[in-house]
């Protein structure tokens, strides 16, 4: 075991854990931040999808040891603070989820594909947003609300009141 | 660590026994089949387990018995007690029930939570509200027809004063339980029928939806399981000497994996500190297994033997008029065989319990499953304690298809739990939950038809070659139990056969097979409809055609999904070129719907789906918007059984493991879609969750045929290579 300092959501956590353990289970069992979901454990389906200084990454195959060299680690629960991140808005609006269980992980993508592209197209939502599987297939209301969202920030909406980002 | 103990909803978890005694509680009586209502204080409520508590400080809590897994019963089944009891979802607290029989079945699947609730919870929400109502004009010393109730109110329609509910419930709760309490009528609805966000959607946008891989309690340590990969498979002997080396890990527990009603399988669990502990021990097990012959056992050989079994006289299912004559005589004959694969349910929250023993025979879980009450008859059942000492909680489930309904790892925490002395938390990994089944067992088809020179059928036949779901679960159930379960479907649909004779061939498999959304029409629809269609051709008709005039001439619901489908996907209208578009329906135990798809042949022999026009026909509908993700997400699960590899096994253990090599679709392949919901009324009310499923393969694979001239008889397909 070794002690390590991560900063997630604007807040520093020092956690005693073995080097290898993926980020994602520092983040739910060390950290108690259970936002973030396993899915496959292979980089496969983007259930964990954290960001790592704002670019979205797989947490369940990063190592603490690797992770640790992040400045800022943000996870779902600090992209907002009362659940109104425009992505958050327009998920809700178009009732994306359904059983709810790879939504971190598709916001996590779609907020930052969106940082990156405030106007996706359909084609570069494909491209970002593929790496992260759907069984419950909500698919096509991702999509819309990824437009959405696109279009809410654009009409001047904040990003939110008080993500860590 | 934090411990996250609260269920499916944070705002409040409310527990009965700290009631005051004033709360009106109602609810169904515990005797079976019986609605009669019945009304007390909160010690009667405790036994009653009512379906709603209204507490003088005016909380309002609905009991929901209907596990939420996506398909949205946490929103449409509160739905019907809140819409009658005059109160928002919004203003009331969700709470999910724990498997006591007063509130009857609990368990989410055949598409019946909304169906078969709907008049009775109706009713429930309407005598709380006219006792409440009641009490008011008691209250105020007015008549009763005078008061009515509004947003958790009642109020007083000559003077406009008003009393909260939470100021007449110890009143309601002494006044007798309305037996017949009036029903809203639909007109005056403000819920139902009507587009109603989904209360659990904020939490599922924001982390906070607590999942049953979520929870934590006091003292727990997790659980990392070696299961054997070839299923039948003895365990001889294993060394931990590596695994218990790794840090975190405590011990490991020798135990057997039970599944239904009849398979054990070896297993070695390794207890950890943490998860990724547990898991690293298990990775380090040396493990030596006797394989008892099972890992000769391959899909490849296994198949070939369905497709001799087809050549063998079945079980006779249905049997109208004189196939054989009919056949034998008609002047156009038809034959076709179907194949289907083995498929995964892969929710995306993989299996996952955690259990603790309080004392020697209660024992507590917190899982994702799809019904408390089935979990309980689970529990007490294997692990032979009353049911009455099994506490279930039940938590949002992260999808279930089906796979949620064998709570086999419930078992295993218990069981483990016990050895331990500890409560613990087990935790699949995504290959433990590709390669470990139940899986949906694969159908084939052996069709006939003959055909008159007018195009009317004359004879009919739809033979199913499989392994049965219920016989791999169950001792009691066989070969002739289950030959209805694995022809579902096939003799109950509104085309006008006549002659018809259907069997069923039985195929023994010794892996473990299950109930997968929509169930064995999830394949026989594709064989059933696919060659219809061959039929159509066979005829010289047009399909949607053949459908509507040729072999529906009487009015049937099923006519009016195909009607709506013609209009909607303007069917006549030609398409551009190399286009071609498929119709396909399927009505069964669920409910009914169909689809028209379009594709277009692009070049190297590849399709595209350019189009998906959707019908589901319901009577009733209580959640417009939430149907429409349901067609969305049956026809996603659709497409992936259709176009992705299945199952398949070899050396007697599943080759896939996990999403590179069992893939599921992804954003990038779901083609446009457009749903329409036919809701007319009528006395029965249709399913929501399933029916979507069936009819989409066959409508794709006739949407092929119009295109390439390609008739695709086998599932899966590669529409990126159809040579
Ligand atoms: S859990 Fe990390 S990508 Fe699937
Ligand atoms: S909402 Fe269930 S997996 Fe995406």
């Amino acid at each position: 075991m070794a002690t390590f300092t991560l900063t997630v959501n604007n807040k520093a956590y020092t956690v005693d854990a073995d080097p290898q353990t993926p980020l994602l289970w520092v983040l739910r069992d060390h950290i108690g931040l259970k936002g973030t979901k396993f899915g496959c454990g292979m980089s496969l389906c983007g259930a964990c999808t954290v960001h790592f200084d704002g670019v979205a990454m797989r947490s369940c195959t990063l190592p603490l040891a690797a992770a640790v060299s992040a400045k800022s680690i943000t996870t779902i629960e600090g992209i907002s603070a009362n659940i109104d991140h425009v992505v958050q808005k327009a998920w809700i609006e178009l009732q994306v989820p359904q059983c709810g269980y790879c939504q971190s992980g598709q916001i996590m993508s779609a907020t930052a594909l969106l940082k990156q592209t405030p106007h996706p197209t359909d084609a570069e939502i494909d491209a970002a947003m593929q790496g992260n599987i759907c069984r419950c297939g909500t698919y096509l209301r991702i999509k819309q609300a990824i437009h959405r969202a696109a279009e809410l920030m654009h009409n001047g909406h904040a990003t939110a009141t008080a993500g860590a980002e | 660590m934090q411990q996250v103990q609260q269920p499916i909803n944070r705002r409040g978890f409310l527990k009965l026994s700290s009631l005051t005694s004033a709360a009106l509680v109602l609810g169904f009586s515990a005797k079976a089949g019986q609605d009669i209502l019945a009304a007390g204080d909160a010690a009667t409520a405790f036994n009653l387990t009512p379906f709603i508590i209204i507490e003088k400080s005016g909380k309002i809590t609905l009991m929901s018995p209907k596990p939420e897994m996506g398909q949205g019963t946490y929103q449409s089944v509160p739905a019907l007690i809140a819409e009658e009891l005059e109160v928002t979802l919004s203003d009331v607290t969700i709470q999910q029930t724990n498997g006591d029989p007063a509130y009857k079945g609990q368990v989410s699947g055949g598409s019946f939570s909304v169906r078969s609730n709907y008049l009775p919870l109706r009713k429930v929400g309407a005598s709380a509200r006219e006792m409440l109502v009641a009490a008011a004009a008691q209250q105020w010393n007015v008549v009763v027809t005078e008061c009515y109730a509004e947003n958790a109110k009642v109020y007083h329609k000559p003077t406009g004063k008003s009393l909260g509910y939470g100021d007449l419930v110890e009143t309601a709760a002494k006044l007798p339980v309305p037996q017949s309490p009036t029903l809203k009528d639909p007109k005056h609805f403000k819920i139902l029928g009507k587009n109603s966000p989904r209360p659990d959607i904020p939490l599922k946008v924001s982390g906070q939806a607590v999942f049953g891989i979520d929870v934590e309690v006091p003292g727990m340590v997790y659980a990392s399981v070696a299961h054997c990969p070839v299923f039948g498979a003895k365990l001889l002997s294993y060394s931990d000497t590596e695994a218990l080396k790794q840090k975190g890990v405590q011990k490991t527990v020798r135990f057997q994996r039970m599944l239904g009603g009849k398979n054990k399988y070896d297993a070695v669990a390794v207890i950890a500190d943490t998860y990724w502990a547990a898991y690293q021990g298990r990775l380090a097990l040396e493990l030596h297994w006797d394989y008892q012959g099972n890992d000769k056992f391959n899909s490849k050989e296994y198949e070939e033997g369905l497709r001799g079994l087809a050549k063998t006289e079945g079980k006779v299912v249905h049997n109208q008029g004189d196939f054989d004559k009919s056949f034998e005589a008609a002047p156009l004959k038809l034959e076709a065989f179907y194949e289907t694969p083995v498929v995964s349910h892969s929710p995306m929250e993989p299996m996952n319990c955690v259990a603790q023993w309080h004392g020697d025979d209660k024992v507590e879980v917190w899982v994702s499953a799809q019904g408390p009450d089935l979990v309980k008859g689970e529990l007490s059942g294997k692990l032979g304690i009353p049911r009455e000492n099994v506490k279930v909680n039940i938590f949002f489930n992260g999808g279930a298809f089906g796979r949620r309904l064998y709570p086999d790892f419930a078992t295993e925490a218990a069981t483990l739990a016990k050895a331990v002395g500890k409560p613990v938390k087990v935790v699949w990994t995504r290959e433990d939950d590709t390669q470990l089944g139940p899986f949906r067992p694969m159908t084939f088809s052996a069709l006939k038809a003959g055909i008159g020179a007018d195009g009317k059928p004359v004879a009919f036949q739809h033979k199913v070659i499989s392994p049965s779901l219920g016989a791999t679960m169950d001792e009691k159930r066989n070969e002739t139990g289950e030959s209805s379960n694995m022809t579902e479907g096939i003799s109950d649909q509104k085309y006008e056969l006549p002659n018809m004779k259907n069997e069923y061939v039985f195929s023994p498999i010794h892996i473990p097979m299950a109930a997968w959304r929509s169930v064995t029409s999830s394949t026989l629809a594709f064989a059933h409809e696919c060659f219809i269609d061959e039929m159509a051709v066979k005829a010289g008709k047009d399909p949607m055609a053949y459908r509507l005039e040729t072999l529906l001439t009487k009015d049937s619901d099923c006519k009016k999904v195909l009607t709506k489908l013609k209009e909607i996907s303007h069917w006549g209208k030609p398409l551009p070129k190399g286009w071609g578009r498929g119709v396909a329906q399927y009505e069964f135990f669920a409910g009914l719907a169909g689809y028209v798809v379009e594709v277009s042949i692009k070049k190297n022999n590849s399709v595209k789906i350019e189009k998906v026009y959707a019908v589901i026909d319901l009577g009733t509908v209580v959640n417009p918007d939430t149907v429409k993700g349901q067609i969305e997400g049956a026809m996603t699960m659709a497409l992936t059984a259709a176009i992705k590899d299945g199952i398949t096994f070899e050396g007697g253990q599943t080759v896939q493991t996990n999403f590179h090599n069992n893939q599921m679709v992804r954003i990038n392949e779901i083609p446009p879609l457009e749903v329409h919901i036919l809701a007319e009324g009528g006395t029965s009310i249709k399913g929501v969750g399933e029916p979507g499923l069936p009819p989409f393969a066959p409508a794709l694979a006739n949407a092929v045929f119009a295109a390439t001239g390609k008739r695709v008889r086998r599932l899966p397909f590669d529409l990126n290579n159809l040579a």
